[in-house]
């Protein structure tokens, strides 16, 4: 059992008022809060050990550089990567995409090679594939929606071929909730002879992510998502992968020598790493990590799935009101809408009563298309949410009905 | 009739609001007024008159009558229509000079500045400006 209330006071926002009333955080999905921790973690860095990483031959560059290397070695074993230098540093889940996009997707994707996603993917996982089809004429296919928000894994089989060179496809949907069958679909890819990119942004805060059992290719996420610094991702991939890859940026710590003859790039993960880190973001990210698994990922997904079970049951009710996603494996995501009202107006008049959610099509606009509408109110949630905020959410959601009907 | 002039508009539209004392009052307002408005002509409602914002949809078309702009507005969702209404309210029925030489200050007086933030992405921010460009290009004619 959580001890909610000793987790709430660990983040001091949760305390905020907001327009007179007390803050009822459910944007968890578009960003989480940070415990005092991480906070304090980031301001002691930069009062005590600030200075540039790597090449220092100082004190300070020396602890920070330990310290930053240190949280590699943490987040490898988070995810149970095989090797610390599978991990590398980006600025975000986008930002690790795109880096597989411009590096993987250059060097192995040639023309009428194919990519596969699903229709539910975040305009993060759609557009750097279309920018490179556009680029090296190869081909984006898409897995299509099911009504309930799932995708079917016969579709999985026809459409993702030997032609394939990527599958790349969220393990938990930002728009629905819905959580994907991500053993199949990597089976299914490998079978046919492609790499496999999941993005575990919506993911890796609700339940234990193991790279190796799963055999996935590359995973990415955001720190911010994870409790952490915002400006802080994670591209992780199979060090054999990585290795073939060319660089990203050209800069400062991504190489060994250079010279206008030539220049060789350092190894892995340095050579994806060019120019000054979020140094103090990742040391930062380091102790969102810990913290976390202080409580426990277990904990956390235990607690949560049965919040989301108390909450769907308490929107259901509610007359009038379509939950868009339901599917049998779903993460922490209620998205809504409430017959004839727009969802814009849900969401101004809960912000009216200090209760954050977002409307609007959550950077999935095929996900909206797919249904016909124009967005979705949603509440996506975290451990430090109580069933008492899900009332004040269902009264809240009760009231605005009632003014705009 | 004398025409009201936009800033009499204005100063009769925060007049209003200065009765209601929460912000639920005013959003009641907004709603009951948003309501009150006929809905834009279906055949103005085309990808032309469209405002984008990602949040809600506007849709705005301008015509000239004699020397007189007329504005004629709507939105999908009912908040931003009741906005947009307060919008045309004001600024409709004048001549382009007059639209384009005024400064709207009534949206921050009654606390609604917030909802022409760019954050919001509800249309609005970009509707005033379309119209106040309707009106310099009408006031150049």
């Amino acid at each position: 059992m959580l001890d909610i209330q000793k987790i709430r006071a660990d983040f001091p926002i949760l305390n905020e008022k907001i327009r007179g009333k007390q803050l009822v955080y459910l944007d968890n999905g578009a960003s989480t809060q940070k415990p005092k921790a991480v906070i304090d973690a980031e301001t002691f860095y930069y009062e005590h050990q600030y200075a540039n990483i790597h090449r220092g031959v100082h004190y300070l560059s020396q602890i920070g550089t330990d310290l930053y290397e240190q949280v590699r070695r943490q987040i490898q074993a988070f995810i149970n990567a095989k090797h610390e230098h599978e991990i590398i540093y980006t600025k975000g889940t986008t930002n690790s995409t795109n880096l597989v996009a411009y590096t993987f997707g250059r060097k192995f994707i040639q023309e009428g090679d194919e990519i596969v996603v699903t229709e539910m993917e975040h305009h993060s996982n759609i557009v750097p594939w279309q920018i490179l089809c556009e680029e090296k004429k190869c081909i984006l296919k898409v897995i299509p929606l099911q009504q309930d928000g799932t995708i079917r894994i016969d579709d999985a089989e026809k459409i993702i071929t030997p032609k394939t060179k990527l599958v790349s496809f969220t393990y938990v949907s930002n728009a629905l909730g819905t959580v994907n069958p991500i053993k199949e679909l990597i089976t299914i890819a490998h079978k046919n002879g492609a790499k496999v990119l999941v993005d575990a942004a919506q993911a890796i805060q609700h339940f234990t992510i193991d790279v190796q059992a799963l055999d996935v290719d590359f995973l990415v996420f955001s720190g911010h998502k994870l409790y952490g610094p915002t400006g802080t991702g994670i591209l992780y991939g199979k060090e054999d992968i990585l290795n073939e890859m060319p660089p990203f940026e050209g800069g400062g710590d991504m190489i060994k020598t250079v010279s206008f003859k030539g220049t060789e790039f350092n190894d892995l993960p340095f050579k994806f790493e060019a120019g000054t880190p979020h140094i103090a973001g990742c040391i930062a990210l380091g102790t969102a990590i810990e913290y976390i698994q202080n409580i426990g990922l277990e904990n956390i997904y235990q607690y949560e799935t049965e919040l989301l079970a108390y909450a769907t049951q308490k929107l259901s009710a509610i007359d009038g009101l379509t939950i868009y996603g339901n599917a049998q494996q779903k993460s922490s995501v209620i998205s809504f809408l409430l017959d004839g009202i727009h969802p814009y107006d849900v969401g101004v008049l809960l912000d009216n009563q200090g209760i954050a959610i977002r409307t609007g099509h959550h950077c999935a606009q095929p996900v909206m298309d797919f249904y016909g509408i124009v967005g979705t109110c949603r509440a996506t949630l975290a451990f430090y949410n109580t069933k008492e905020e899900i009332d004040m959410l269902a009264d809240g959601i009760v009231r605005a009905k009632k003014m705009l009907q | 009739m004398k025409l009201e002039s936009i800033n009499e508009l204005q100063e009769n539209i925060i007049e209003d609001f200065s009765m209601y004392e929460d912000w639920n009052e005013k959003y009641e307002y907004l709603i009951e007024f948003g309501k009150s408005l006929l809905p834009l002509d279906e055949k103005y409602k085309i990808e032309e008159n469209r405002i984008h914002g990602c949040q809600s949809r506007v849709w705005l078309h301008a015509e000239m009558q004699n020397d007189i702009l007329l504005f004629f507005a709507d939105s999908d969702a009912i908040i931003t229509k009741g906005i947009v209404g307060l919008l045309v309210k004001v600024l409709s029925n004048h001549t382009p000079k007059e639209i384009a030489e005024t400064d709207l200050y009534f949206i921050e007086k009654i606390g609604l500045k917030e909802h022409l933030s760019p954050t919001r992405a509800n249309g609005l921010v970009s509707m005033i400006k379309k119209m106040k460009s309707y009106a310099a290009v009408y006031s150049n004619l």
